[in-house]
């Protein structure tokens, strides 16, 4: 019985991924092909109701809206507070307030 | 061709002998192939989830207001006289101002914040409002019921959902509420002179810096934000120097270096003595070196190639689930959204020079070291 080798099945491997690494750049281009009339939709949703961030991280509201959030707002509460919100450590200042 | 052949069949057989001798130790090599899949897939998984993100804002918010202006007081944003509009409409290239009405409602029901906006023309009418996929899901609440909110009195003020905006544009709407001027000025005691900031239109896009220069002498105590600096602060968390790269790539990039260290910076007596016995049956050290070349190999373009897919898989069809809990925080509102997969191939290979080269390095170099001293002492270890 023919047994494989073992830098065959190492050369199988490495060729069998980079066809699938292969496969996910051609996936993510018709997928993002495919994606583009419902990020159409939301670019109007957001022209309509003029909107102006995404409602990725809701907890505070200079990590909820950080374009539209002032210099002061993580420091809010009081003359000596810090800030202290999780996402503020994620959702760094707007980049005009830099 | 025979050279070409002979050399092709060396290699083959340096890894038939590299994948044996790997098999040998095959706990440690597994878990560190693991460790090192681990690194790559973390990486990759923040490459890919920050780039996603930053191109699909690019995409939703190209539609943001061109300038919003809002009054400053004391550092802190605060409600805008709508007396500014006229001020403003007098500015030579001002196509048009409106009001813009929105705010923050935190509801004690379920804990979380909801963003109330007024839109330009809310068809719902008095009493009814539209709500996110969120917030439905959050109240169990969907379409022709009554959501109670408190107004500035305390009192309770009941709505019913008229409609619920399509899951499609969760990553906008989740805890989007749209309610009547009537309703929204009613709830917060807002007068109509005042608003929560203005919408600014000009006829030439190539003068949005001088109007907004214009409306900061104009009216000194307000703070244009021009449409460019929203698209930038998104293009500033998810760059590569953002908050949320950084912390997750210290501690990828570290756990990577020790890995490298632990590779560089020696090698077990075992592996000493193999290298020597080895030399003592005739490799050459150009051999050694090769076969220590191809182990570097095996390890880091599994672990790369595993890690890639991993990662891709993560962000794209799994909806980057391990890095929910950093971006939603304590917030109990979370978008359900799956991110457009937008890869490049500088991406890939900034990821592949970043792992691959420097481990293969860090494990050649060592048994250089070993593989030019002498057998007969390194068999004596």
């Amino acid at each position: 019985m023919l047994s494989a080798r073992k830098s065959d099945l190492f050369f199988l491997f490495i060729t069998a991924s980079t066809l699938l690494i292969g496969i996910a750049f051609l996936h993510a281009e018709v997928q993002a092909a495919r994606n583009l009339p419902r990020l159409q939709q939301q670019a109007q949703m957001v022209e309509k109701y003029d909107l102006t961030d995404l409602a990725l991280c809701t907890e505070a509201r200079y990590t909820r809206h950080p374009s539209q959030a002032d210099r002061h707002t993580a420091f809010q509460d009081h003359p000596v507070s810090l800030e202290h919100f999780p996402t503020g450590s994620v959702i760094g200042p707007s980049h005009h307030l830099k | 061709m025979k050279a070409m052949r002979a050399w092709v069949e060396k290699q083959r057989n340096m890894v038939d002998f590299t994948l044996s001798a790997l098999l040998r130790r095959k706990g440690k090599n597994v878990s560190l192939l693991a460790v090192y899949t681990g690194v790559v897939f973390v990486l990759g998984s923040v490459m890919f989830f920050t780039e996603g993100m930053r191109r699909e804002a690019h995409l939703i918010l190209h539609g943001a207001p061109e300038i919003i202006v809002q009054k400053m007081v004391a550092g802190r944003h605060d409600l805008i006289p709508t007396a500014y509009m006229e001020k403003i409409r007098q500015i030579k290239g001002v196509q048009s101002v409106k009001e813009r009405l929105w705010g923050y409602y935190y509801d004690p029901v379920v804990g979380a914040n909801y963003t109330l906006l007024v839109p330009d023309d809310f068809k719902l009418g008095e009493g009814n409002i539209a709500i996110g996929k969120g917030i439905s899901r959050k109240r169990l609440a969907y379409e022709g019921d009554i959501l109670s909110f408190r107004g500035y009195t305390g009192d309770p003020l009941t709505f019913q959902i008229g409609e619920i905006f399509s899951a499609e544009s969760e990553l906008i709407s989740a805890d989007l509420v749209t309610v009547s001027e009537e309703d929204f000025r009613g709830m917060f005691a807002m007068t109509k002179e005042v608003a929560t900031d203005l919408v600014v239109k000009v006829r030439n896009p190539k003068e949005l810096a001088t109007i907004a220069t214009k409306i900061v002498q104009l009216l000194p105590d307000t703070r244009p934000i021009l449409r460019d600096e929203i698209l930038r602060t998104y293009d500033a968390v998810f760059s590569w120097r953002s908050s949320l790269m950084l912390v997750i790539l210290l501690g990828a990039v570290f756990s990577f270096i020790i890995l490298a260290w632990d590779k560089a910076t020696g090698m077990s007596a075992e592996e000493k003595r193999e290298i020597g016995i080895l030399k003592a049956v005739g490799w050459e050290t150009s051999d050694v070196l090769l076969m220590r070349f191809w182990e570097g190999v095996v390890v880091s373009a599994s672990a790369f190639m595993l890690g890639v897919l991993l990662a891709y898989g993560h962000v794209f069809f799994a909806s980057a689930m391990l890095f929910e809990p950093v971006l939603k925080g304590w917030s109990v509102l979370y978008p359900e959204f799956k991110i457009t997969p937008f890869i490049a191939f500088n991406q890939v290979a900034a990821l592949f020079f970043l792992t691959v080269i420097p481990y293969t390095v860090a494990t050649i170099v060592p048994s250089w070291r070993t593989a030019t001293i002498d057998p007969d002492s390194v068999m004596r270890l």
